[in-house]
């Protein structure tokens, strides 16, 4: 396998916690990630997967440097950026993109779809042939060329989550966060944005980390899967050999309580006594 | 579904209504030489406390009567309506830059720039506002711009409470963590995603803040705190028709009816104006 | 034993002429379960309330009848219709934290009900509550009824609100999208209590989901709702076996199963999409909104 896009070692992130905050001075710091090692393949979609409370999220804005690891590294083709400043981060933001679960809260009402996709652009030194490359953007997703004169409140959810896409995109970057980007669509819409993801991810060659709670869409998209739970890994592999052969218990009990679209009569038998 | 109150694009009757009286009031008072059928300070008392023209012993062109002084009430409203137009407009206007701006840095920026400007804004709310605004004229001196002055440094909490609690919830949302991985810094953030958001509640806030200007002025002027005694103001005409009221209503009521629709106008312009901006946000 | 719910031919339009039910039929046999499943504007949520008299003021029933055991809603007075609806359903609501009222403890807001519209005195409430609470397998009554919301995770909340709605023996539970907000494990669990307690109470329920997965656990007969329209009703089975319509392939081919990553997760076809509108169109060409 090529040489990994990321690299992460004893990566730990405490963030305050604000149900204990005292009614004077700081909240204290709990511990999200409790030290993660593993990395990601160039070119490559990775589940990362794991139910409320895993740390899957905090992990993602870890990785794009939303979040500063309390310990721990991360090194992103080679070089540790796990406690650059916004200043030094600034030129790197090119290559780290991401792509938010709510294509409402993520696109600001009073910007016009144009103006979205146009900012990263502008503020990455792309700012010349701005209308062109807005354009193959949108092209890219699917989007009429009209949609960039639209606000928000003018698009469905599905065509919010491609404007999403395409300005993620826009700036061809080397890595992508998905973060459960189709947990709020209806079924029909959502099984559109995922094959588009996949077309472009692997037109682009891009490397994807691709969180979400569901394993069956991971299961579709993802060549390896991180399964979490409370802050750590409790397996990472292949995603046929995670599907097929799951090592560990939790991981197993993630699959047997999907609901598959098939009738199973044993399904809500109470478990059998151990 | 959740888009469909975005149709509901038209100026509502509110908006017609209350901008309609603004402008027209605004029109009287730029244009007052003009319009005025009086000179607002010619004293003649051969025509002292004359009725409104609907009443027994009225005079043409004096049409809503005259004071103790004989001097003309619908000139001496439209010149006293200048004064209260520009007290509004300037001292609103400077309330609203100063507590916007420090409202939008303590909610955006978070951390000990807001500790420090709430804790301000806190102790300033402290103090009753209308002994503030008389304390601080009393130390300026009297004159336009001491009224100006004193309340835009009393009324300026009100902006930035107000401003502070939705810079906060914008900072929350996922287009400001967007512009982040854009790249942008976090002035260009307060910006172009934070500030376009609050706007409206600016918009409206400012409207209701000149209506509260009328307010203070007139205060300030009915304890004879506002500019020179001569100028007629309308607070000022509120205070002597309350010496007359016995003999001449008019002289009390008028003032105060134009003072009441200046400042529901506002507040009511504020409102409608925000109501129509607000659709698109959803 | 008549029909626990039934519903013919309702319609609700919104002020503004647009039609959000279309002639809806369907009904729930006592002690069987009935999934409605719908994409998002679908109507499903909103048959759910129109069931339980608790419709947004904005939408307007222009026609239909609904029938609870058989007393027509629609013949009853607004008081006596109350005291039905709240005699013989109850709700087990989406979001279990807005459902209840964050200031006040658990206890007195489960009994709150049986008190006020059964009139049941306070003691036995009490004991019915406890029981409840034993039978979804909550181990430390004292603590969860002395309990702010709060205090309690999603679960535990959801458990909760279903021994509230069990606890006054109604005859239909309205469910909707009950395990919505949900990790699948805790989904699954709060799936059995529902699919447990519903048996040993024999309580229909008309069971409101976007999941067609759910639907095929849960239920025993199903409707699948487009844009206020039901567009096939079948036994479960049936409808996973051969369904009819070309929208429910459509949905059942487009929801991810990790079992066969290729043969799901299908985008819907235009076609499809053209031949709803076509449906609904004709659906309307018929209709004068107000008449009946």
């Amino acid at each position: 396998m090529a040489e990994p896009l990321f690299s992460v070692r004893g990566l730990k992130v405490a963030l305050p916690d604000m149900t204990r905050k005292p009614l004077i001075g700081r909240a204290p710091l709990a511990e999200i990630l409790k030290g993660l090692d593993f990395d990601l393949p160039k070119g490559s979609v990775t589940g990362i997967v794991g139910e409320s409370g895993s740390g899957k999220s905090t992990l993602g804005r870890a990785l794009v440097r939303l979040l500063e690891p309390s310990a721990g590294s991360i090194s992103f083709e080679g070089r540790d950026i796990s406690h650059l400043s916004e200043a030094e981060l600034r030129p790197l933001r090119r290559d780290l993109q991401m792509i938010f679960q709510d294509p409402m809260s993520s696109l600001n009402p009073r910007h016009t779809i144009f103006s979205i996709i146009a900012a990263p652009l502008r503020q990455n030194g792309l700012g010349d042939r701005l209308k062109e490359r807005v354009a193959e953007a949108l092209q890219r997703v699917g989007l009429p060329q009209n949609f960039a004169s639209r606000y928000r409140h003018e698009l469905s959810g599905g065509q919010r989550q491609r404007v999403g896409i395409a300005r993620a995109l826009a700036l061809a970057p080397k890595f992508v966060l998905a973060d459960e980007i189709v947990s709020g669509l209806d079924v029909s819409t959502q099984a559109q944005i995922l094959t588009l993801l996949e077309k472009l991810a692997a037109e682009m060659g891009l490397t994807v980390g691709f969180i979400s709670h569901d394993l069956s869409v991971i299961r579709r998209l993802c060549q390896q899967v991180i399964v979490m739970r409370e802050g750590r890994i409790v397996e990472a592999s292949a995603t046929d050999a995670l599907f097929d052969n799951p090592k560990e218990t939790y991981t197993r009990d993630l699959l047997a309580a999907i609901p598959l679209p098939e009738i199973d009569a044993d399904w809500l038998r109470p478990k059998a006594p151990a | 579904m959740d888009d469909a109150r975005v149709a509901r694009r038209g100026l509502s009757p509110r908006l017609w209504l209350a901008g309609g009286w603004l402008v027209l009031a605004l029109l009287a008072t730029i244009f007052a030489p003009l319009i005025a059928p009086q000179d607002p300070l010619a004293q003649d008392l051969m025509l002292e406390r004359l009725p409104p023209f609907w009443l027994d012993g009225a005079e043409p062109g004096y049409w809503l009567g005259t004071d103790s002084l004989g001097r003309d009430l619908l000139s001496r409203l439209i010149f006293g309506g200048r004064i209260a137009f520009i007290v509004a407009f300037a001292a609103a206007t400077s309330a609203c830059l100063l507590g916007s701006a420090l409202g939008l840095i303590a909610g955006y920026f978070g951390g000990w720039a807001d500790r420090i400007i709430s804790r301000v804004v806190d102790v300033w709310m402290a103090f009753p506002p209308v002994l503030f605004a008389i304390l601080l004229v009393a130390v300026l001196g009297t004159g336009l711009s001491s009224v100006i002055l004193a309340i835009a440094i009393i009324d300026w909490t009100r902006f930035c409470r107000v401003i502070r609690a939705e810079a906060m919830s914008q900072a929350r949302m996922d287009y400001v963590e967007s512009a982040r991985i854009a790249g942008y810094g976090r002035i260009g953030i307060m910006l172009r995603e934070v500030l376009p958001n609050v706007l409206p509640s600016v918009v409206a806030l400012l409207s209701l803040e000149m209506g509260i200007a009328v307010i203070v002025e007139a205060i300030l002027s009915f304890v004879n705190l506002s500019i020179s005694t001569d100028d007629p103001t309308w607070g000022g005409i509120i205070a002597e028709g309350r010496l007359s009221i016995h003999q001449a209503w008019w002289v009390l009521v008028f003032p105060l009816i134009t003072l009441i629709l200046t400042v529901l106008s506002f507040s009511q312009f504020g409102e409608a104006l925000k109501a129509r901006f607000d659709p698109v946000l959803r | 034993m008549s029909v626990c719910l039934d519903i013919r031919g309702l319609s609700a339009e919104l002020p503004n002429g647009q039609r959000v039910l279309r002639s809806v039929s369907l009904s729930v046999q006592p002690g069987e379960v009935r999934a409605l499943v719908g994409e998002s504007g679908a109507g499903k949520t909103m048959i759910g309330k129109a069931v339980l008299g608790v419709l947004p003021k904005s939408v307007r029933i222009v026609e239909g009848d609904m029938l609870i055991e058989g007393e027509d809603l629609g013949r009853l007075d607004a008081k006596a219709r109350r005291t039905l609806i709240g005699a013989r359903t109850a709700l087990i609501p989406q979001d279990p934290l807005t459902a209840l009222n964050p200031s006040r403890r658990i206890g007195p807001q489960m009994t709150d009900r049986l008190v006020r519209i059964l009139g049941w005195r306070g003691e036995r409430a009490d004991t019915r509550i406890r029981q409840l609470l034993d039978e979804v397998q909550i181990r430390d009554p004292e603590r969860v009824l002395k309990s702010y919301p709060h205090e309690l995770s999603g679960g535990m909340r959801q458990r909760v609100l279903i021994a509230a709605a069990f606890a006054a023996e109604p005859r239909l539970i309205v469910a909707d999208e009950p395990t919505t907000a949900l990790d699948v494990t805790v989904q699954k669990q709060i799936l059995r209590l529902i699919a447990q307690l519903q048996r040993d109470h024999g309580t229909a329920i008309l069971f409101v989901t976007h999941d067609l997965g759910v639907v095929a656990k849960i239920s025993q007969k199903v409707s699948v709702l487009y844009a206020g329209k039901v567009v096939e009703e079948a036994e479960t089975a049936q409808l996973f076996a051969a369904p009819q319509h070309p929208y429910t392939r459509a949905l059942i081919a487009a929801t991810p199963r990790y079992t066969d990553p290729y043969a799901s997760l299908k985008p819907v076809d235009e076609s499809v999409l053209a031949g709803l509108t076509a449906e609904i169109a004709a659906a309307d060409k018929d209709w004068r909104p107000g008449h009946g």
